[in-house]
């Protein structure tokens, strides 16, 4: 059984807030919620499945589901961090096709600028009962970034990737983020720029970190018959799949991400090729992060990422893969850590047309967007969905 | 930058588990161990009573050489004391989450050979790191 076809993206709501002192958590969560339920044509009373992970307050979805006042028969909080929301596309789908819920609401809201949180570069200990791994680890400083920056240095190491070809990825997603008014970093870069700000952990400087933003996002996934009711534009599910890749019980191989296994089961399950994809949105929590997922995901050979970033082929009307047009985490967004949803918001925009008119993709009929959550180099969760407008 | 010095630096005491208790007893006493599986041979890290690989409940602990490689690291620059985070492939095989200390950060290379070092940490057991050797 496959679930290919069986949902539509019908709403999707990006907020445009990137600092919200004024906002509480669950605030943000419901306002998203009205967006994309009113982008979609539906109200509230539709919602009969909703989807959340951690950083929605309280015990699962219980407390936002109280909060907005809905009635869903079906609920889902599985959190594989800022990859969540790409997975609760496909888990939507599922159930779905299972019949458990027609009309599916994915929300995301965060708001460590607000709250002040050194999110990057201090190791951070989730407190109460330790996960198993966390003595081994903790007290050595894992920090997000140098994690993500262990596995640069591999893979430079490797495969002779460079400082410069990671950062074209950043030059890109700045070029399309002087477009977006809602965007955090409007200021188009250089390779020069990036590889001359300040050295965070090596190999990687700050203009290879994505921001820190305030916000959220809501989806809203429907069966087929709902879709076909309403006026927007139809986004299909041609594929979906998730997969957690660990250390592997000290067996570590920094050099691919889970993206190996997500990508190669989405491709197949929705018939397509990566040369069939117009559009990619790829999780960008930093360069790395971006370079290792297209190699993982089949759109270059291993260890040949660099050179399918490099020299602008990323950046929409110039390259032959525009990526993350809205500016993505690197420039736009990265709303509570959390850079899956935003991904599958982009990823719709371009199939329905609805991008700004200068980074849209001519003719984009297939789109993928992919998340990554945790830590590339610690464990970490992957999720990939590849729509089709119809 | 020149050779950083790793003694100002306070290192957060890991939590003992009681399954990690031996690991944690033998860094006090400034052993590495490993776990090996009676059943399927493989060596893991970090340390379970189950195996990961094959799911025997009968691992048992291996006193490790000391001597490995560095397989990736990364020099915490923005710290208010510069460290190196790093993954070291110990000569028993599993890679392990470790830091490079007493060195020239700037030196460090992928395949460096380390050997293994006890340093303090604020009221828990000595926590194993590596050094050039």
């Amino acid at each position: 059984m496959s679930i290919k076809g069986t949902a539509y993206i019908a709403g999707i709501y990006e907020h445009p807030t990137r600092l919200a002192k004024d906002l509480s958590l669950a605030q943000i969560h419901a306002e998203v919620a009205k967006g994309a339920l009113e982008d979609a044509g539906l109200t509230k009373d539709d919602v009969d499945g909703y989807f959340c992970a951690g950083d929605a307050p309280g015990l699962g979805p219980m407390s936002m589901v109280e909060y907005m006042g809905l009635r869903p028969r079906h609920v889902d909080a599985t959190d594989t961090g800022g990859s969540s929301y790409v997975l609760h596309v496909g888990h939507a789908a599922q159930a779905i096709a299972a019949g458990k819920c027609k009309v599916a609401l994915i929300t995301l809201a965060g708001r460590p600028r607000a709250e002040g949180m050194a999110t990057g570069t201090v190791p951070r200990s989730r407190g109460g009962t330790p996960t198993p791994d966390e003595p081994f680890e903790f007290p050595y400083g894992p920090t997000v970034v140098n994690m993500y920056a262990m596995c640069a240095t591999r893979h430079m190491y490797e495969f002779g990737t460079t400082s410069e070809q990671l950062a074209w990825i950043k030059v890109a997603a700045s070029h399309h983020a002087q477009h977006n008014p809602h965007a955090l970093l409007r200021d188009v870069v250089t390779v020069e720029d990036v590889v001359k700000s300040p050295m965070i952990a090596d190999p990687l400087h700050r203009l290879d970190c994505c921001v820190i933003t305030d916000g959220g996002g809501a989806i809203v996934v429907v069966a087929p018959e709902i879709a076909k009711s309403l006026k927007r534009p139809k986004v299909k599910l041609l594929g979906a799949a998730e997969f957690v890749k660990t250390q592997m019980g000290g067996k570590v191989d920094l050099t691919y991400s889970g993206a190996r296994v997500t990508g190669t089961a989405t491709f197949e399950e929705a018939g397509v090729k990566p040369s069939d994809i117009k559009y990619v949105s790829i999780y960008d929590s930093f360069t790395i992060t971006v370079l290792m997922q297209l190699e993982d995901l089949g759109f270059a050979e291993k260890g040949k990422g660099g050179k399918l970033v490099a020299d602008g082929n990323l950046i929409a009307g110039v390259g032959k893969l525009p990526f993350n047009t809205d500016g993505g985490g690197l420039c736009s967004n990265h709303p509570g850590n959390r850079g899956g949803l935003t991904k599958v918001l982009e990823a719709v925009r371009q199939l329905r047309g609805e991008a700004h008119p200068a980074v849209q993709v001519k003719n984009c009929d297939l789109a993928l967007a992919h998340g990554t959550g945790g830590s590339l180099g610690l464990r970490h969760g992957s999720a990939t969905v590849i729509l089709e407008r119809e | 930058m020149a050779a950083q010095e790793t003694k100002q630096r306070k290192l957060p005491a890991p939590t003992v588990s009681a399954e990690a208790q031996a690991y944690w007893d033998a860094a006090n006493q400034g052993k590495l161990l490993v776990k090996k599986c009676l059943a399927c041979g493989e060596f893991h890290h970090y340390p379970r009573p189950l195996c990961p690989f094959c799911f025997s409940d009968k691992t048992e602990w291996i006193e490790a050489s000391g001597k490995g490689t560095i397989y990736a690291f990364s020099v915490m620059r923005r710290a208010p004391v510069p460290y190196a985070m790093a993954y070291v492939t110990l000569a028993e095989g599993p890679r392990m989450v470790t830091n490079i200390v007493d060195c020239d950060f700037d030196k460090l290379k992928c395949e460096q050979p380390v050997k293994v070092v006890f340093k303090p940490t604020e009221g828990g057991p000595l926590l194993p790191m590596f050094t050039p050797a």
